[in-house]
């Protein structure tokens, strides 16, 4: 074998292993460490949705308490009447803010109700994804007893 | 018996869906007695399947709550299947099926 073909083969190899390493579409509500292990909340947004420019809305509504005394289970829902594609929710002050995306197929309400962790006082938002464009709800909320550990 | 608890009931043609999921959520930034750190086990996707159809997906991430708690609500009625299913990150899976109310 010569040196040329060698090469080639080398090169090939290396191809193929980069597309294997290339961070697949995924689908939405699918776990990923792309998404969800992000320190800052707009590389979650732009690794789970494409994009991170958001719009603050008020038909986006966000229900979390003002104070937590608990931070380990806080009440948070996100319910809109915009046509929702999903709906994720962002825990500013956590090592990762984002806690939860949601798939919403046609035929599902626009809603999503969870308990969330917060390691301390927070700004909490929901964002909606509808039309590709991401809009958002924010709200403090002040926590007494932090809920992640340490 | 399973770790997943579900009620469903039919709300004039919105189904109404609360479920409980029995799971430790470790963030793994919790230490134990020693000082070591627990690892992280957490509950990473969640479907939920009416009739075959997929009808709400989520992903968590660890700051969802010890036993998440989930509430959602999609067009179905009364009588129709409804089975929702978990898996963590280490791969265990579990689901349950229920009638809806």
């Amino acid at each position: 074998m010569d040196r040329r073909s060698v090469l080639k083969i080398a090169g090939a190899v290396s191809a193929a292993t980069g597309a294997m390493f290339a961070v697949p579409r995924m689908a939405l509500a699918a776990y990923s460490d792309a998404i969800f292990k992000q320190k800052a909340g707009a590389d979650a947004l732009q690794n789970a949705f494409g994009a991170n420019a958001t719009t603050p809305s008020d038909q986006v509504k966000l229900k979390a308490p003002d104070i937590a005394e608990n931070g380990a289970v806080v009440p948070v829902s996100v319910e809109t009447d915009m046509d929702a594609e999903s709906i994720a929710i962002l825990i500013t002050e956590n090592p990762s803010p984002l806690a939860i995306t949601a798939d919403i197929p046609a035929g599902t309400k626009a809603m999503v109700k969870t308990r969330c962790r917060m390691g301390k006082t927070t700004q909490v938002t929901a964002v909606v994804k509808s039309g590709g464009k991401l809009y958002t709800a924010s709200k403090e909320v002040k926590v007494t007893i932090g809920g992640c550990g340490g | 018996m399973s770790s997943i608890r579900i009620k469903a009931k039919d709300r004039k043609g919105l189904v109404d869906v609360k479920c409980l999921m029995k799971h430790n959520m470790e963030t793994g930034l919790r230490k134990d007695k020693s000082g070591k750190k627990i690892p992280e086990h957490w509950i990473q996707d969640v479907s939920a399947e009416s009739n075959g159809k997929v009808v709400f997906s989520a992903a968590f991430n660890t700051s969802i709550s010890k036993d998440p708690y989930l509430s959602f609500a999609f067009s179905g009625k009364k009588g129709d299947s409804l089975k929702i299913s978990w898996k963590d990150n280490t791969g265990v899976t579990d689901s349950a099926e229920t009638v809806i109310k």
